[in-house]
């Protein structure tokens, strides 16, 4: 549903003035609420809410045979589902390029951070090792879904258990071992992504605001024993990014993986 | 490990295995018009990646819920052939080239001005014969060049380059050898594209892992590499337009 022109006028408006409708500063994200453990049949799951803006993740494991690239290796396999129910804007039917894009964002982040110890998770070379899924299903999508759900994916793969093996038939137990996935903490990075709205660069928008955004900048960042990395950037929509904008983004980047990354950390480990 | 100091930073790469510089471009070939068929085609090699692009349009955009009354759209379709890979890739659409597709037709939409042409579209195929890591790069240099050949008015041109981090060792132009680079801090890779006149950033993507710091000197680089793609695009062109007159 288009954002009405009235509105699209308004917020340019507020934005000149540095507000935005809902008072917070350009940097500021929403209320930030993590739940975990909200489905007992998956081996982690995740709620995410940043203000109206809700999704789940969970993370489903079984025993697979590994890729001929990565014998020693677990698999990963990440989708985002944007469906009617979180949005006007969502239809039915297969993913859109919105939900593929976003998916392979959050995948991207997960992935080459190295967050998983994708060596630990094998159980015989060559012949099984465990794959991992991680699903993210948009509940209601009020803005910035894209960082909601990459936040869900991290914390369900934290708290995620490892299903028993049963050797004798190769294949996963529907119980629960104690043991974690092997993790490397250090490298769980923080997706961030900014929107550019005439002379404004705003974090965590809603849902009208995205609509106004002229290009979007999604940053993933992990604190590696406080020497932050980025491990995953995409730019995305048509307007370029100038210099002076980069050196602006990156900026605003660091002072918010700063003052966030601890308080989502609390609510973690 | 033997690492050398690069900007004062320790590093366990050291040499590129096809003995290129770290600021060194691989060989680079453009064939303008091999697509007769096409409004505007051109092909663009570098190293052994090889990137062809054919442009239709503007024409009338089907179906008729996607045309846009104030302006012309850009569409993109990019697309590895299956032997282009040692891997054979299975034919057809998949998630990553529909990502591509997405991310190549933003790369390009500010260089093109489709005010004049309302409810049409303009259509570039990117096909990939043979991948060696930069497939995206080189169909966006590809692209660009095949779009101006076809007429398509535009704004300004389109150079792309994959930046590398290595380690801790930036390089352009990456390979696929490089790609799979494992050692230390392993590949970390950086697709670019740069606007020839406004040298705004119209493609930035990141997977790997870099300080925030080091992102300035990969723009930097970037830059001189998209200032020498550019030059060897707008040759190709008047090359090509001089044969025809």
């Amino acid at each position: 549903m288009e954002t009405p022109l009235i509105h699209k006028r308004r917020i340019f408006e507020y934005l000149k003035q540095g507000k935005r409708f809902d008072g917070r500063a350009f940097d500021e994200y929403r209320k930030i609420e993590i739940k975990t453990g909200i489905s007992a049949n998956a081996e982690g799951s995740a709620s995410v809410k940043f203000g109206d803006t809700e999704v789940y993740a969970g993370v489903k494991m079984s025993v697979v045979t590994p890729y001929s690239d990565g014998p020693e290796e677990g698999t990963l396999t990440v989708s985002m589902e944007l469906g009617p129910m979180a949005s006007k804007d969502y239809e039915m039917g297969a993913p859109t390029i919105e939900a593929i894009e976003m998916g392979r964002i959050i995948d991207r982040g997960i992935r080459e951070s190295k967050f998983i110890q994708f060596d630990k998770l094998c159980i015989k070379a060559g012949e099984k090792v465990w794959s991992v899924f991680v699903d993210i299903y948009a509940v209601n999508d009020a803005g910035n879904m894209m960082d909601a759900a990459a936040l869900a994916a991290l914390v369900a793969l934290a708290n995620a258990k490892i299903p028993v093996y049963n050797e004798k038939e190769g294949k996963a137990e529907h119980e629960h071992t104690k043991d974690s996935l092997p993790l490397n903490k250090e490298m769980m990075a923080f997706n961030m992504t900014l929107y550019k709205i005439d002379g404004a660069i705003i974090a965590d928008p809603t849902k009208e605001e995205e609509s106004l955004g002229e290009y979007r900048l999604s940053v993933a960042m992990a604190p590696n024993k406080g020497e932050p990395l980025i491990t995953s950037m995409q730019k995305g929509r048509e307007e370029p990014i100038t210099s002076e904008e980069m050196t602006r983004i990156l900026n605003m980047l660091n002072n918010l993986f700063k003052e966030l990354y601890p308080k989502i950390l609390k609510e973690l480990w | 490990m033997t690492t050398k100091k690069e900007n004062n930073v320790e590093s366990a790469y050291t040499k590129r295995s096809d003995g290129r510089a770290f600021d060194e471009l691989r060989d680079i070939e453009i064939k303008v018009g091999i697509t007769p068929g096409a409004d505007g085609s051109a092909s663009y090699q570098s190293g052994k990646t090889i990137a062809r692009a054919a442009v239709f349009g503007p024409r009338t955009l089907h179906p008729q819920h996607m045309q846009n009354p104030q302006k012309g759209i850009l569409r993109v379709n990019y697309d590895m052939m299956s032997f282009s890979v040692p891997d054979r890739k299975k034919p057809g659409p998949n998630r990553r080239s529909q990502e591509i597709s997405k991310v190549i037709q933003w790369a390009l939409e500010p260089c093109v001005d489709l005010d004049s042409f309302p409810n049409t579209v303009v259509d570039v195929f990117i096909s990939i014969p043979q991948a060696d890591a930069g497939t995206r790069v080189a169909g966006i240099n590809a692209a660009a060049i095949a779009l101006a050949h076809a007429g398509v008015p535009m704004r300004e041109m389109a150079s792309a380059v994959a930046v590398g981090k290595m380690d801790r060792t930036l390089v352009v132009d990456v390979d696929k050898e490089e790609e799979d680079y494992e050692t230390g801090e392993g590949a970390t890779d950086i697709p670019i594209c740069i606007l020839s006149r406004s040298k705004t950033i119209s493609l930035l993507q990141l997977d790997g892992k870099i300080r925030p710091e080091e992102l300035e000197r990969v723009i930097e680089m970037a830059k001189k590499c998209t200032d020498e793609i550019y030059k060897k695009q707008a040759k190709a062109l008047k090359d090509a337009v001089k044969e025809k007159i």
